[in-house]
């Protein structure tokens, strides 16, 4: 082989300059769409939309002079948000809670092996999975009056015809909500706590049992510290989640009777897209951003402390 | 707990565990067994006082009727834009979360502002992405609604992927370079196999998520392509809704889901929990 020869078969073995230049630049390469993406979508709306909150546009108008803290201030005089936080405070500080306990005590029953278990686990994953307006609709259809099966169950066991309009009396509206959330997102927690609760250590279990501890007792000195983590992150995911909840709520009651049950999220739909006060709305999901952050930073604050 | 001393106390114990499991399932499976039910039966039955538990037999003529009314096509544009997303944000949201992981790119800083991207909330994002697609004229295209879906499913993404590339053994690739592979061809040829399960988990996650969203699909729709959530609200009439409509579109958007989650079954808990559970 000639000395040209050679050169050129290395040539050929080594990467081009611009594969070399290629290979340099790789991490910041491979990095760059995905960061492109979140900055349009993301972040580049969020500026944009930060801009429009001081400026005073609405459907009549197309004022884009500024005008400060205006319509922050008007946050502070508007009780319709301020009811509707309140509306999805309620949700979240009754569903939260009972999700969970719910969750546990399903985890509690499949713990322990038993043939089968596999198959009930698969099943009972599946309200969560289904799109939450399907979820909605299907409970819609269960509370109806006339044509839903609730009725009749309670009439059943009433022993005289019960008629409750579920989705529209204000008595029940609430419960007929929470219902339908607890239904689909109690297996979440279950699935959740039965992964945190299998990896618990079983020989300091055992130690426990042969010491005769009772099931409270090792309950509250042993499980619960051993799954305090997942459930703090359960709940931080649920919470966060429960805050921003909108489609449920839209399947069954569009935020009625009135604007009874109408959350943040309805709320900034209906000024956004019915009002199209459009400032206005963007100095609301700015609170609302404000608000999730400050939950979401205290959560992990204690979550550290735990630790 | 795990007591049991006796073995007839045993027997009586796993006895109650599934009557008590039966009963939880029972409870948790109803609304799906009523929803599916519902789609089975006619008019008559729909509209029967008392409700029937067990309609007479399975017909199929709601669902011919989604069919002939054209219907289906927002399933269809479901499909594509879940599909289409899912398959992007996997694409890209991996070779990020491989950079990430291997080279440090950006350090801690960016992995956190990736990660609280997801924490935005969709209806404070949902407005001021209105407001611009009007301008570049992308509301009610698929194009608009895959770059959303696309973009709201990457921090997901990157975040779950990171976690699956850091378990890849560092030899192997090393050993891969030394065989003369640069690095493009080991993302893909060595790393991309290596992560499969986790891959494969992400995606459905990914597609879940797409196909169920009902806020940006309600804002950023309107005639062209409706997706299954919306078009499903669009049976809601006051006094007047369309039982039978609900009942078989819900099933035919479910159904998808089933399927995927059920494959998906072993890989469920860590994509649920966005890897929370192993930390």
């Amino acid at each position: 082989m000639t000395l040209s020869e050679s050169i050129n078969a290395a040539e050929q073995r080594r990467p081009s300059r611009f594969g070399r230049m290629f290979e340099d630049r790789l991490p910041y390469l491979i990095v760059a769409p995905a960061i492109l993406i979140l900055l349009l979508v993301g972040l580049f709306p969020l500026i944009y939309s930060l801009i429009v909150s001081f400026q005073r546009i609405t459907m009549t108008e197309n004022d884009t002079s500024f005008v400060g803290l205006l319509n922050y201030a008007e946050l502070f005089r508007d009780t319709r948000l301020w009811a509707s936080l309140g509306h999805t405070a309620i949700i979240t500080a009754i569903a939260l809670p009972l999700e969970l306990l719910i969750g546990f005590l399903m985890a509690q029953l499949f713990i322990d092996r038993m043939p089968g278990r596999q198959i009930f686990v698969a099943l009972l994953v599946l309200p969560t999975v289904i799109s939450p307006i399907v979820a909605g609709a299907t409970w819609r259809l269960m509370f109806d009056v006339r044509f839903g099966p609730i009725g009749q169950i309670l009439s059943f066991f009433a022993g005289e015809p019960v008629r409750i309009l579920w989705t529209v009396n204000p008595s029940y509206v609430y419960p007929a909500i929470i219902i339908c959330e607890v239904w689909q997102w109690s297996p979440f927690m279950f699935l959740l706590l039965l992964a945190a609760l299998s990896n618990v250590d079983q020989s300091q279990l055992e130690a426990a049992e042969i010491d005769g501890a009772s099931y409270l007792r090792v309950l509250r000195a042993i499980v619960l510290p051993a799954i305090a983590p997942v459930i703090a992150v359960a709940c931080l995911i649920r919470g966060l989640d429960l805050v921003r909840i909108f489609d449920i709520i839209w399947a069954l009651t569009e935020g009625g009777p009135g604007s009874m049950t109408e959350t943040i999220s309805l709320y900034t739909y209906v000024q956004g897209f019915s009002q199209f006060e459009t400032s206005y709305t963007a100095a609301i999901s700015f609170l609302v951003i404000a608000l999730l952050t400050v939950i979401t930073t205290l959560v992990l604050k204690r979550m550290e402390l735990a630790r | 707990m795990r007591v049991g001393k006796l073995p007839a106390r045993k027997a009586r114990i796993l006895a109650l565990r599934y009557l008590g499991a039966g009963v939880v399932t029972l409870l948790f499976l109803f609304p799906v067994y009523w929803l599916f039910m519902i789609s089975f039966k006619t008019p008559d039955e729909i509209y029967h006082v008392p409700p029937l538990w067990i309609p007479g037999q399975i017909q199929f003529s709601n669902y011919y009727v989604l069919f002939k009314d054209g219907d289906v096509v927002a399933i269809l544009n479901s499909l594509i834009v879940a599909g289409v997303s899912a398959f992007i944000a996997i694409i890209l949201g991996t070779l990020c979360a491989y950079s990430l992981a291997r080279f440090g790119t950006g350090g801690e800083n960016l992995a956190m502002w990736i990660i609280s991207q997801r924490m935005i909330p969709p209806i404070a994002v949902v407005f001021p992405v209105f407001l611009i697609y009007v301008y570049f004229g992308l509301v009610d295209g698929y194009f608009g609604l895959i770059l959303l879906y696309t973009a709201f499913n990457l921090p997901y993404v990157i975040w779950m992927m990171r976690g699956y590339i850091v378990d890849v053994p560092l030899e192997l690739e090393e050993s891969a370079l030394v065989d003369g592979l640069n690095r493009w061809e080991v993302i893909w040829k060595v790393v991309f196999p290596m992560v499969r399960p986790g891959l494969m988990a992400t995606s459905v996650f990914t597609f879940v998520f797409a196909w169920n969203d009902f806020l940006f699909a309600l804002v950023l729709t309107r005639t062209e392509v409706i997706t299954f959530p919306v078009m499903l609200t669009h049976y809601f009439g006051g006094q007047s809704n369309f039982w039978a409509k609900i009942a078989a579109m819900s099933v035919l958007g479910t159904l998808p889901i089933f399927v995927a989650v059920s494959v998906m079954q072993r890989y469920l808990v860590r994509g649920i929990s966005l890897g929370a559970v192993k930390g």
